[in-house]
């Protein structure tokens, strides 16, 4: 008896399995790359599927090296990615014969907010952010005046993002220099109203997050600009877009192989993603370019399509 | 056929008896078990000394004592608020109060405790601190002040509810003996009653003590999220079970030792409660005949 049900069960998963294959080898999108850009396509990638059902998109996530590393031998259809691709990564995608083309989708920029009431800050420098939020500053670094003496002797109140989210990584990888470490003395919320809250609330109160989160509460909150060495900046569309806010500030790309146009499911889901960008953004916390620009990056995506028939 | 009937309902009424102990049960075991695995790893010395909790970090530190100062301070706001109003209020009710008063009062102040906990937490978080603000500077956003009163609040029924039951049970014998000794109303009330009732009265605080270290909503929204060491009741702390729900709804991967750190703390918890229920019960029993 046991026999006959392991026998069946076995079956029933060989027919499942191949049914699947089927279904992927027609109209599967592979997506790799980086973590930061993860949530977005991952939006996109879910309402794709309300409106075609039968595409099956899978996401990895890599990082953007690692998804180059995979794009460049031809093995996923679209590379996520927080950078330009880097020559190394062309030289390989070379010698594979493969070709492709390389869209910026969003911008995405970080916000460093302090309470209205703060008059003594009005720019970071990144060594000043580091040493507030480097693990050596758990239990050590504790009242402002010890990261600027001209600054208050009140206790800092920090409070950041949660462990979980990409802009934690981001933020820590931006500052400390590592993505991940940071000290652990701090309000963690995954939850960004959690720290707008805490920040306006609390006159000694840092804290950081999207920038895209900062504008829905501007009215309760302080922004101050960061001092990557080429004096303070502050965040703003223009900045963030053109990298002069560094190091907080970043385009996001998508790059498709020319070869996964032969699936015109990548055609369509790239498109949407151009379409549905400037609404989307907004719920995943990111910036997103202008029409126009989301235009030119459409004509020149229709363009490599159109050279690749 | 009578008989047959009255063991099936008997053994009904066991086998719900049993559900609840076998649920108890059930919990203790897998507290016990993430705990004890937890415990492999970190040595129970780091985990009742270390001042610091930081078990998502970089820096990782597994010290109970930020988590449960937070538990506590809160618990003690709460309690010295709802402890001091709660009693005047059920002796106002029992002894003062006329009786179509107390016949109002009584169920609107147990709606206080159908209140949903997290309208509680958003009342703290967006009305009580922004009002404390205004007269004491430096409170920050998040707070154990106001969650701790807020939390005082929510547990008033509690102490002022079995407080004035046990204030009303008090035999008429020791009222009339009392004001036939001159005394007047004040004197009766809290030289003879209460230490009469109190017995009830002490029941009903430890209860409400219970509710108020375990309360979750309130903390998790208005106290903040940060487990530090502090008595000090104008920043944010972290309690044990705002802890839990923060790692709860986080991407933290099961059967890690990230994971495990609820059921550590977790574990704490249930055996302050229990400590705290037993206490009760104890003292329930101890007291129960005095004046019968």
């Amino acid at each position: 008896m046991k026999k006959v049900i392991i026998t069946g069960a076995m079956a029933f998963i060989v027919f499942a399995c191949g049914n699947n294959k089927k279904e992927t080898d027609s109209s599967a999108i592979s997506i790799d790359g980086s973590s930061t850009v993860y949530p977005v396509t991952e939006a996109m990638a879910e309402e794709f599927r309300n409106e075609d059902p039968n595409v099956n998109v899978t996401i990895g996530v890599s990082g953007t090296g690692g998804g180059f590393k995979k794009f460049g031998r031809g093995e996923v259809d679209i590379a996520n990615a927080s950078r330009p691709i880097k020559e190394e990564e062309i030289a390989i995608a070379k010698e594979n014969n493969i070709t492709y083309v390389g869209l910026e989708v969003a911008y995405d920029g970080l916000a460093v907010v302090v309470h209205p009431d703060n008059d003594w800050v009005t720019c970071f420098t990144v060594e000043e952010l580091k040493k507030i939020w480097e693990p050596g500053a758990q239990g050590t670094i504790k009242t402002w005046n010890q990261v600027n003496p001209d600054w208050p002797n009140e206790e800092i109140l920090l409070f950041g993002p949660g462990v979980a989210s990409g802009t934690f990584d981001y933020f820590t990888e931006a500052i400390v220099g590592k993505s991940g470490s940071s000290r652990g003395d701090f309000t963690a919320s995954e939850d960004d109203n959690v720290l707008v809250q805490g920040v306006s609330g609390s006159k000694y109160g840092l804290g950081f997050f999207g920038l895209a989160y900062f504008e829905e509460n501007k009215d309760k909150l302080k922004l101050v600009g960061v001092d990557g060495g080429e004096g303070c900046i502050l965040p703003s569309l223009e900045t963030v877009k053109n990298s002069t806010y560094a190091p907080l500030s970043r385009p996001l790309y998508i790059y498709i192989n020319s070869s996964s146009l032969k699936n015109p499911k990548v055609i369509d889901f790239v498109n949407f993603y151009l379409e549905q960008a400037p609404t989307l953004l907004e719920d995943v916390g990111y910036f997103p370019l202008s029409v126009e620009e989301y235009k030119a990056q459409k004509a020149k995506f229709d363009d490599f399509v159109k050279s690749n028939n | 056929m009578k008989r047959i009937k009255e063991v099936a309902i008997e053994k009904t009424l066991l086998v719900s008896a049993l559900v609840t102990i076998a649920v108890t049960l059930g919990i203790i075991l897998v507290l016990s078990i993430e705990a004890f695995n937890f415990f492999r790893v970190v040595p129970l010395t780091d985990f009742i000394t270390d001042t610091q909790w930081t078990p998502l970090f970089t820096e990782k530190h597994f010290g109970i004592l930020p988590l449960l100062s937070g538990t506590l301070l809160t618990s003690f706001i709460a309690i010295a608020f709802a402890v001091p109003v709660g009693l005047s209020i059920s002796i106002y009710i029992s002894e003062y109060a006329p009786k179509s008063f107390r016949k109002t009062i009584k169920p609107a102040l147990e709606l206080l405790a159908a209140v949903p906990t997290v309208v509680y937490g958003f009342f703290a978080l967006t009305v009580v601190t922004p009002f404390l603000q205004t007269f004491i500077p430096g409170l920050s956003g998040f707070n154990s002040l106001s969650a701790g009163l807020v939390m005082g609040i929510m547990i008033i029924p509690f102490i002022s509810s079995l407080s004035e039951d046990a204030l009303h049970a008090v035999p008429n014998s020791l009222r009339e003996a009392s004001y036939g000794m001159g005394s007047t109303r004040l004197q009766t009330a809290f030289k003879v009653l209460v230490p009469a009732a109190s017995s009830g009265i002490i029941v009903s605080i430890i209860l409400a003590v219970s509710r108020a270290i375990g309360e979750t909503m309130i903390v998790a929204i208005a106290a903040g999220q940060q487990p530090r060491l502090t008595l000090d009741p104008t920043v944010p702390v972290e309690t044990i079970t705002a802890y839990i729900v923060q790692v709860s709804l986080g991407d933290v991967g099961h059967g890690t030792l990230e994971y495990q750190t609820i059921f550590a703390a977790g574990i704490t918890l249930f055996i302050f409660t229990f400590l705290l229920n037993t206490l009760s019960y104890r003292l329930r029993k101890k007291f129960a005949e005095k004046y019968e």
